[in-house]
Parts: structure tokens; sequence; C-alpha cells
């Protein structure tokens, strides 16, 4: 196992650039999802860490070793393909042990690891199907299983969930998430979904047209996402923006919004006069009467224990998270009011965080990249 | 890779699969008449074969077969007497039309030629076949499409415009008359075809394949052969087929640049000569006898070849 370390690395295919100057560090032993939309250079980026694909420039380290240069074969990593990739001709006990014949095993010891492996992932009783007449999840696991089989440096996996339907999808997450407990193989995983990133990811990078636009925990990106892209990107529904003006002063406590007074967070920096948005995530809005800050229920949508109510106000529609019980109908007027310790504020033009309190845990200690 | 076309939406009626059905037998049995007429031919004696009107109900005999693999002398009655009785078949029908066995005809070594020129070169564009259509398909090749143009274009030049050079080329070099210079030539002219029928077969084949092995530490070429091959089976199968029958059947060049000890069947066979002009049934049972491996050879591949006209119609 060991450390992945890339560096300024950069891929452009002609005049398009698809990964820009990246930077992360995955430590040892941890499991880092790579979260982002299709087409923002995802798969290329695991693509350079396998060495599939060589980058423009940048580079890489696995284990303190500069690998850019290396092939593929030499690098000691295994990828998970997107389609899994098990050959169509060999059985799936062929197919898991087919890692190990390269290294010329002796063929006991490749069976005796390969059935090792098989129990791990469950999948002992089908080593002598054909792979063309497996379900979704089994082929799956054969995939793994040939990753897994080598004991790599490090695990790629590029959306290997993706070709799954839902209900496999839930169960694979658990299990991965598990078998990552088990074996704490150092992992880059691949996905736009961001369910997946925030249930298994010990990290994550948050990307968007080649760039990584914030790197950090599950918690730290869903609680304080380092631009709008990515406020926008995590969360269910995503959280809201309301537009403001004028500047901020390091210190400041309030904001005006829609004529209406709110507190947030302590500026923690100067901000000169520009196009805002304040930030809520929809969990952090109350129905308040008092509140300046009004809307008009346009519609619901009912989860059970709680429910997402569609408020219409001048500045476009916000979606709140409120208890199950309170009911509402179209059309009625309800005032908002927002749970202050959570809000986020953003330059609208660069799309990128303005400091305040809430960061302020976060520089306690760790270094963050990227 | 849908399995609908707009065509097929309906299903056929009973009606509209009789009437098919019905076009398609009446054209494979009108496809099969010269075929079975030379079959017949092949079974006939020499005035049979020449008889007006001709003959559909007929005595059979192997005469015509016998002609094909010897050569024959007219002799006086008086000698042939004077020899032992005959010992084969063939010798009998050959004395009683006045004449002895003089020894094998070439047949058999054209033949052979044929055999080794045919499959060698089918062996020789499969092979750098593949080879150039994978590289067509997984890496940049500077130009990839002028050079895949011109490679088929090759094809589109009606062989006897080239007749000539190609005569005078292998003269100087020595390789009029012998079995290499044809092997080349028909890897030459194959190697197009083999190429754009690979590319698309390989094209159909995911990359990551090989990626997956490379990343699982093997050589692009241990990749190539270990899972690329494979799976490029039935197009290699059907590619070989074409390639076959195009060499098997090729008579231009093989009539101009062969004559002697390197001359294939098809120039040899409608030359061969009997008593009084063409011997009819030798010429029809030499065509019979070639037309053998190439129904084996299909026979033997025709799951492939099915598998391969309908390749990426079916997920595997
Ligand atoms: N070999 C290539 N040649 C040209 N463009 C490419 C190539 N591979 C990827 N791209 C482009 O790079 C961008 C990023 O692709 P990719 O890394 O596959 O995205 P993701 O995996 O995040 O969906 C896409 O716009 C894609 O079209
Ligand atoms: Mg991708």
């Amino acid at each position: 196992m060991a450390e992945i370390r890339v560096e300024n690395l950069r891929k452009e295919f002609g005049a398009f650039t698809a990964v820009e100057d990246s930077n992360f560090v995955v430590e040892d032993g941890e499991f880092f999802v790579m979260l982002g939309p299709s087409g923002c250079g995802k798969t290329t980026t695991l693509r350079m860490i396998a060495g599939l694909e060589l980058p423009t420039s940048g580079q890489i380290l696995l284990g303190g070793e500069n690998v850019t240069m290396r092939r593929a074969r030499e690098r000691d990593i295994a990828f998970v393909f997107q389609l899994f990739a098990l050959y169509p001709h060999m059985n799936v006990r062929k197919n898991i042990g087919f890692p190990l014949l390269a290294q010329g095993m002796p063929a006991s010891e490749i069976r005796q690891r390969v059935e090792e492996t098989a129990k791990l992932l469950r999948i002992d009783h089908l080593l002598n199907k054909s792979v063309s007449g497996l379900a979704g999840g089994d082929r799956q696991r054969v995939a793994l299983g040939r990753a897994i089989v080598r004991r790599p440096k490090c695990f790629l996996m590029d959306e290997p969930l993706g070709t799954l339907d839902t209900e496999f999808r839930d169960l694979m997450v658990h299990e991965l998430r598990e078998l990552h407990n088990r074996i704490h193989a150092t992992t880059v995983y691949v996905t736009h979904d961001q369910m997946e990133a925030m249930s298994m990811a010990d990290k994550i990078a948050v990307m968007n047209h080649g760039i990584i636009e914030q790197f950090g925990t599950p918690r730290e990106i869903y609680d304080r996402p380092a631009t709008m892209f990515v406020a926008d990107f995590i969360g269910s529904p995503p959280m809201n923006f309301l537009g403001f003006g004028g500047g901020l002063a390091r210190g400041a406590r309030e904001i005006m919004v829609q004529g209406a007074k709110v507190t947030v967070p302590e500026v923690r920096e100067d901000v000169a006069p520009a196009d805002m948005a304040l930030g809520i995530r929809p969990e952090h809005i109350r129905f308040d009467d008092k509140s300046g800050l009004r809307g008009a229920i346009y519609g619901t949508e009912y989860l059970g224990t709680t429910q997402i109510a569609a408020v219409e106000t001048a500045d476009g529609i916000i979606k709140a998270r409120v208890p199950a019980e309170i009911r509402l109908n179209p059309g009625d007027q309800v005032g908002l009011s927002f749970n202050s310790a959570r809000l986020s504020l953003f330059d609208k033009k660069s799309g990128r965080a303005v400091r305040t309190s809430i960061h302020d845990l976060a520089s306690q200690g760790r270094v963050h990249h990227g | 890779m849908s399995l609908t076309t707009a065509h097929s939406v309906v299903a056929p009626t009973a009606t509209s699969k009789r009437i098919a059905g019905t076009i398609v037998v009446v054209y494979a049995l009108i496809s099969m008449v010269p075929l079975l007429w030379i079959f017949a031919t092949s079974f006939k004696t020499p005035p049979d074969s020449i008889a007006y009107p001709p003959k559909i109900l007929f005595q059979p005999s192997v005469e015509g077969y016998c002609n094909l693999f010897t050569t024959r002398t007219r002799q006086t009655p008086d000698y042939i007497n004077s020899l032992g009785p005959a010992t084969t078949f063939c010798d009998e029908t050959t004395r009683k039309r006045n004449m002895v066995i003089a020894g094998p005809s070439n047949f058999l070594p054209r033949f052979v030629n044929s055999l080794i020129i045919a499959f060698g070169s089918t062996f020789c564009a499969v092979f750098l076949g593949t080879l150039a259509a994978y590289g067509f398909s997984r890496f940049k090749v500077p130009l990839a499409d002028d050079l895949l143009f011109f490679i088929l274009s090759t094809r589109m030049m009606p062989p006897i415009a080239v007749a000539i050079p190609i005569y005078l080329m292998y003269r100087e070099l020595g390789l009029s008359d012998t079995a290499l210079g044809m092997i080349l030539l028909y890897t030459a002219v194959n190697v197009s075809l083999a190429v754009w029928l690979l590319k698309g077969f390989i094209d159909e084949i995911p990359r990551e394949y090989e990626e997956a092995a490379m990343i699982d530490g093997y050589t692009r070429l241990q990749a190539f052969w270990k899972t690329v091959l494979p799976q490029a089976t039935t197009g290699i199968a059907a590619t070989a087929i074409f390639c076959l029958i195009f060499a098997w059947n090729e008579y231009a060049f093989a009539a101009l640049l062969t004559s002697g000890t390197a001359q294939t069947a098809p120039p040899f066979i409608p030359a061969i000569i009997g008593e009084g002009g063409q011997d009819w049934p030798a010429v029809a049972a030499g065509t019979t006898i070639f037309l053998v491996p190439i129904l084996v050879f299909t026979i033997l591949l025709r799951k492939q070849l099915l598998r391969g006209i309908t390749f990426g119609a079916v997920r595997k």
C-alpha cells in the first residue's frame, strides 16, 4: 500500500484542457473519491495515475516514487473499469487469476490466492462459471476480485457502480466500504454520484471543467463548500442561493437580504462591494412569521419524516426541508429564518466562498491541498 | 447496438414468409444449376458430354476423373492386346479407347500449388492485416485516414492494369513462376481487404480489455495476444475466408505469371486437352475437386462466419 501524490497534473487533448493543474494527496489506506459531473476530467485523471495516458505536464508519485513516465504494468496498481472489462473467453477463476499469471506465479499458488479472494467477495461458488452469464453485482465482484487478488499498491475505480441498478448499487456501496475497512487499500474512486461519494469517502475532491474545486472530508465539503459549484453539486436538494449586494467588512455579522436583516457567521475578510450570494442548506431553514424575509409556498414534496417545501421569494425559488407535520398549501405566505451558524457567503462572480467563522475549525491543524 | 431496426418492427405474416422462402429457394436452385451441371458432366463419358441434345440421364462413369489424373498415349490394338490384363478401372477404360496410361498428369502438383499459394497468402494477409488493423484501431497513426484510403484504393484498380509491370518486375526479380511470388502477390492484394475488415472487428472490442491486461502486468503484445485476439476470432475467420476465396479463385495473374512449376489449378484446369479438343469430363472433374477445399473450409468455419457477418448486432 502506498500514498498517491499528484502534483500540478495537467492533460491537454489538442486545444482542449481536460485536466488543469490538479494537486492532491491520497494518504496511505485512504478511500479517496473524485466527484464531478460527466466530462469534468475524472477518468482522464485516473488514467494518468494508472499510466494509460501520459500527462501533458505534472508529476505522479506512488509511495514517494515518481512514476509519471512509467508504463502501466510497472506501477503495481489495479484498475476497475466502468464496464468491468471481464474477459468473455475466460471463466471467473481465470479472470481473477489473470494478473497473477502475468507474474509467473505457480499454478497452485494462483489457485489458492484466487480462492481466498473469491471467498472474501463471496463469489467462491461462481469460480467455474462463465462470466457472460453473471448478474451485474457478481460481474462487479469478479472485477473487484481481479483487482485485489494481486495486492497492489493502490486501487483505481472508474464509476464501478455506474451500470448497476439502484438496488445493487446501494448494496455494493456498502460492500465496497466494508471491503475497504478490512483491507485498507489506498483507493481512488471516481463517480458522478454525490450519494456514493458522501457515503464511502474519507476524502473527496469535487471536480468541474478539469479543475478541482474543493478537496476535503465529506463533512467539510457539505458544511463548508469552497465554491458555489460545490454547494450546488452536493446535497439533495442542493444549497439555496439568495443574492445580496454591497461589500463586507471583517468582523461583520449581519447582511441585508431583500430588505431583511440576516445574521451570518462572522466574516473573516474584507470584501469589496460586489454581487454576493447567501448560501443556505434546505435543512437550515425554518418558517418564522416574525421574519422579514417572506415568500409564498409554491409546492411541497412529501418525504415521510420531512418534506421539501418550495417557497417563491423575490429572488426565485428556495427549497426548505421542514418537518412533515406542518400543513402547507400552495399560496400560503411564510416568513423564512435561517440557522445563522451554518450559512455560507459567496462572491457571485468568482463563485468562491467568503472566509467566515465556519472556516475556523477547518484551519485547525490539517493542511489542505488543492 | 439496438436490436430493433425500423423495418423489422412488424412481425412477418405467414404469407410473406412463404413468399420470401420460395424466392430464396428458387434463387438458390438457379445459382446451383451450373454447379450441378459441372458435377454431372464430371461423371459423363467424353461422347456423352458433348452429345446434342444434352443428356440429363446418362450412364455414370469416372472416366473424367481417370483422364484428369493421367496422361495417355494412343497405341495399336496389337500392342494393347500384347499387354497383360488391365489392373485398374482406369486402365480398362483407357484401353477401350485404344490408349494406354503413360503416367500421372500435372493436376495433382497444380492442385498442391493452389493449396500452398492460397493458404500461404491467406495466412500472410490475415497476419499482417490483424497487426495493421490493431495499429490503426488503437494508436494515433499520423494521416491514418489517408493511409487507410490508400490501402483501400489498391483494391480499386483492375488487376489487368498492373499485370504488365508486375510481369516485368517479377521476371527481373526471378519471382516469375514461383510459389513465393504468387504468395507475395496475393498477400498484397488481400491485405487491403483484411485491414479494412479487421479494423471494423477490432474497433468493436473495447480497449479496456487490453488496458486492464497491461495494468495487470502484461506487455502490449501479450495483452493483444491474450485478450484482443481471442475476441477477434470471428472477425479473423470471416476475413480469412474472403481472402482464401480470392486467392483460390484468382485466374488472371496466375495465367500470366505461372506456367510451369508454380502453376495453380485455375489456369491448368480449362487447358486440359483430350483427343480431338477439350476433355470436358476431365475439366468438370478438376473443377469439382477444386471446389472441395473452399467448401470444407467454409463449413468448418460456418459458425464464426455467421457470427462474423452479424457482428455488432448482438451484445456479447
Ligand atoms: N482521448 C481523448 N481525446 C480527446 N478528448 C478527450 C479524450 N479523452 C477525454 N477527452 C475529453 O476530456 C474531457 C474529460 O473526459 P473524462 O476524463 O472522460 O471525463 P469524466 O470521466 O469526468 O466524465 C471530456 O470533455 C472528453 O471529451
Ligand atoms: Mg468517466
